[in-house]
């Protein structure tokens, strides 16, 4: 294994992680807007509470990601930046909208119009990025990213666009999975509700996304059909998507958290694993977009000394707020539940 | 205006609008852990309250900091895909270091705001503290790039081709010690002075309220040190833009002609196609002996550069004529303060004090801006100074008009947001019957 590869290694780490985590978050977002029926307030408070004090640390990893990718491979940050002019544009928009609206809605009057105009705004701002995200992903591996003179909009096509909705459909169902775990109830009920049926979107969007990457994204398709590891791969990506919906049928909801968030790695990991050793295909390689090698060295050495101090204040963060999804002991806490 | 100005536009009022929020996000911290280890160490409810109102400051600047942070992280690709491509590799250190100071302020800073009584006190006051150094410690990488910038470093250039990188030697160029040091020091003046002139204003509601007391105490120690220490700082700065960017400390001196023993021009208009700057006031040998510490010292004008170097004298001159100006001011106002508590032994209250103090409010964060224009500004033609120009390193994506007038339409409306929402959260003082009330 080369530098270069262990840095794209480390990159669809960040990814998946970021998917799991961030991921949830937009996936969140995404079930504010469908909040309905009589608890929908209740909903949306539970929601609220999961997101707050974790979204500024989840949203790290993209930048992570960002980094990594223009201090590795800068030409293809370069070409990336320039061909998905319009789609990152949209994601940045998205990203800026969801955070400042999320906060906006915490601190601003509790009146019902004040907090249903920034709900509004938060939620679909929590679809546009990651279906962006999944349409950058797309038009990656469709092997035709370079429209270097087909103006902003040549990204629109099929694949990426299912791609897009397949991400947003996948992180919704991983949010409604998480939170059947952190809530209790009549709401955890809902929420398995929710789960189920986004569960059925992921698996619809999937066999459009496999069929369509067959003539779109041929080299990709290559990846995930014709390698040694893609049976395997693809096994485990089923069992998982299965063994998560049979335990939110079972309500064994630890155990669904468990096989969603495998779901989710392992579709992360397949498309890695698919488009290796492309980042943008057909154009940069991980070899022929490296930068020199000593960057690479003293980048995985900066990875590595970070990594070392972030595990454990990662680990502290989550014991204290995943424990269980309630309002915090001392009512006085800045937050929410107070300010009116 | 062309793709290039739309792009430098849109970079510069993106960096102008985040550098408020990163600023605060460098010092507010630092208040933040003052009034509650005052609150830990004397009991009195004023300081808890205090430290209260700050953190939920804190929340909303944060998360405005960070969205608009990553827009720039982006838009470093967007918008100079070419500068990217070239000093990706070279500058990555401080990029990807100054990541995981994110991490760290991020992640502590969720245990902070949303811990209250589910961590010790200690433990809450601890992970304040390391929300304050991760935020100085950001600015200190960021920083780092910015310096490079100014004065390239750590690889060779073969055919506008860097070889030999050397990552390591990128990451400290010369200059960058005093770079770093004025703006750390800039964070906390700007934002120390800000707090205390809302306080201030405050106090001069109602001179008796703990909490404003409490608070003004607060930001005069830190806006007001580091508001002393900043001259200093910035005779290190100009020194440093002596030695490494002639060109540059000309054009904020709108220095024309080569001189020993060069004046310093006070005020005045550059007027570029004649080579003089009109209507200053002189102050002999004054440039000579600030930049070199020489009274006799040779100091290049602009003239002795090639004229495809200059950036814009006028903009450079004027917004440095703003910096010091401003930082002048307010290091006096913060020498009066000091020598009245020197003095007295207490808070210094004067209604006439007060009225500085709230007139000095906005003064460090446009001091601030009008620094990063000098060293922005001061830098063009060139991204990289001497190796790419601003021209080479622009997208060719076109339209750039589009996302430029929709950014600042919607940094208006975040900003605007933000301080409507800061104003309910903070400024309004508690009821005097309430825990404040006692002093
Ligand atoms: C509170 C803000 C503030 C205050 C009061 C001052 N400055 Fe400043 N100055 C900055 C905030 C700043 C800054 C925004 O932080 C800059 C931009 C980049 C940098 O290094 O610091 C800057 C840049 C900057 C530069 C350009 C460095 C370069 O581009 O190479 C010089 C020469 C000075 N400053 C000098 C001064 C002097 C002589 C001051 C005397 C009062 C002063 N500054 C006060
Ligand atoms: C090219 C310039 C810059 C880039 C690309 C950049 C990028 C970013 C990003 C991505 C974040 C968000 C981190 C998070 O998610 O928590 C951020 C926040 C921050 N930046 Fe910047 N930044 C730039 C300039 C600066 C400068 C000049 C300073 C300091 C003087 C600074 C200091 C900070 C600080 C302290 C924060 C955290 C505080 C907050 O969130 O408000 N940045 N920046
Ligand atoms: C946060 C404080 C900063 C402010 C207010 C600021 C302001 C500006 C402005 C006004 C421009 C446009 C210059 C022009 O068109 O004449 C600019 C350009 C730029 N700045 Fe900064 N800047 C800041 C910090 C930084 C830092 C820390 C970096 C690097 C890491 C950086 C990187 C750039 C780049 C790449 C450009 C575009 C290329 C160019 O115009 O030279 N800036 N900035």
């Amino acid at each position: 294994m080369t530098p270069a590869d262990a840095v794209a290694g480390v990159m669809v780490i960040a990814l998946v992680i970021y998917a799991l985590t961030a991921g949830a978050d937009f996936g969140g977002g995404i079930l504010d807007v469908v909040a309905r029926g009589e608890r929908s307030r209740e909903q949306r408070e539970a929601i609220e509470r999961a997101i707050a004090p974790i979204w500024e640390a989840n949203h790290v990893w993209l930048i992570l990601v960002l980094v990594l990718l223009f201090v590795a491979f800068p030409a293809a940050f370069a070409d990336i930046s320039t061909w998905m002019f319009v789609p990152i544009l949209l994601l940045v928009i998205g990203i800026v909208l969801r955070g400042a609206a999320f906060t906006f809605r915490t601190y601003d009057l509790h009146t019902d119009a004040v907090q249903r105009r920034w709900g509004r705004i938060f939620s679909a701002s929590s679809v546009l990025a990651p279906v962006m995200l999944g349409v950058i992903v797309g038009a990656l591996a469709r092997g035709d990213a370079a429209p270097a003179d087909r103006g902003w909009f040549a990204w629109v096509a099929p694949f990426p666009v299912v791609t897009g909705a397949f991400a947003a459909s996948l992180f919704t169902f991983l949010a409604a999975v998480y939170l059947t775990v952190e809530t209790e109830g009549p709401l955890r009920e809902d929420f398995r509700r929710r789960a189920l049926g986004a569960g059925a979107a992921v698996f619809a969007l999937a066999v459009a996304t496999a069929a369509l990457s067959a003539r779109q994204a041929p080299l990709v398709f290559r990846g995930l059909t014709g390698r040694w590891f893609s049976a395997p791969l693809q096994g485990a990506t089923a069992l998982a998507a299965i063994t998560a919906l049979g335990a939110l049928q079972g309500r064994w909801f630890r155990l669904a958290r468990l096989a969603a968030a495998a779901q989710v790695s392992l579709i992360v990991l397949g498309w890695a694993a698919s488009q290796y050793p492309w980042i943008v295909v057909p154009e940069h390689t991980i070899a022929s977009a490296a930068s020199p090698r000593r960057t690479l060295l003293l980048l995985l050495g900066a990875v590595g000394l970070g990594m070392l101090f972030l595990a454990p204040a990662l680990w502290v963060l989550l014991r204290v707020f995943k424990g269980r999804n309630a309002p915090p002991a001392d009512g006085a806490a800045a937050g929410p539940t107070i300010l009116g | 205006m062309t793709n290039l100005q739309y792009a430098r536009w849109l970079m510069g009022t993106s960096l102008a609008f985040h550098i408020l929020f990163a600023a605060v996000g460098v010092a507010l911290p630092l208040l933040m852990i003052a009034a509650e280890w005052r609150h830990l160490r004397t009991g009195r409810p004023e300081f808890l309250e205090l430290t209260r109102r700050w953190a939920k400051g804190a929340a909303i600047l944060f998360a405005v900091g960070a969205v608009s942070g990553t827009v720039i992280s982006f838009e470093l690709g967007l918008l100079w895909p070419a500068f990217m491509r070239f000093a990706g590799p070279i500058i990555g250190m401080p990029f990807s270091l100054e990541g995981f100071a994110f991490f760290a302020e991020a992640i502590f800073l969720g245990n902070y705001l949303h811990g209250w009584g589910r961590i010790s006190p200690r433990a809450h006051l601890a992970a304040g503290g390391i929300v304050a150094a991760a935020g100085a410690t950001s600015a200190f990488f960021i920083t780092l790039a910015n310096a490079w910038m100014n004065h390239p470093a750590g690889f060779d250039l073969v055919l506008g081709r860097a070889t030999n990188v050397d990552p390591i030697a990128a990451m400290f160029p010369d200059g960058w010690g005093p770079e770093v040091v004025h703006v750390l020091l800039s964070s906390y003046a700007a934002t120390g002075f800000a707090v205390a002139g809302i306080h201030a204003l405050g106090m001069l509601r109602d001179r008796e309220s703990a909490f404003h007391r409490a608070a003004l105490g607060i930001a005069l120690v830190v806006g007001g040190g580091a508001a002393l220490l900043q001259p200093i700082s910035g005779d290190f700065s100009a020194r440093n833009a002596a030695r490494n960017q002639p060109v540059k400390l000309a054009a904020m001196e709108a220095h024309f002609h080569t001189q020993r023993g060069a004046p310093l021009l006070l005020g005045g208009i550059p007027d570029v196609e004649a080579g003089v700057t009109r209507h200053a006031v002189e102050v002999p040998r004054g440039l000579s002996l600030l930049a070199f510490h020489d009274p006799q010292a040779e100091v290049r004008g602009l003239l002795a550069f090639p004229r495809a170097t200059w950036p814009d004298p006028l903009r450079v001159h004027l917004a440095f004529q703003v910096m010091v100006g401003l930082g002048s001011a307010m290091a006096l106002v913060a020498a009066v303060g000091a020598a009245s508590f020197l003095r007295r032994r207490r808070l210094p209250d004067a209604r006439w004090f007060l009225r500085a103090v709230a007139l000095a409010g906005p003064a460090g964060f446009v001091a601030l801006e009008a620094g990063w224009m000098v060293t922005e500004w001061g830098r063009q033609p060139f991204t990289v100074w001497g190796v790419m120009r601003t021209a080479e390193s622009v997208t060719p994506v076109p339209g750039l008009a589009v996302p430029f007038w929709g950014f600042l339409a919607l940094y208006l409306l975040l900003g605007a947001v933000t301080a409507t929402l800061l104003v309910r959260q903070i400024v309004h003082a508690p009821r005097p019957s309430g825990p404040g009330a006692g002093r």
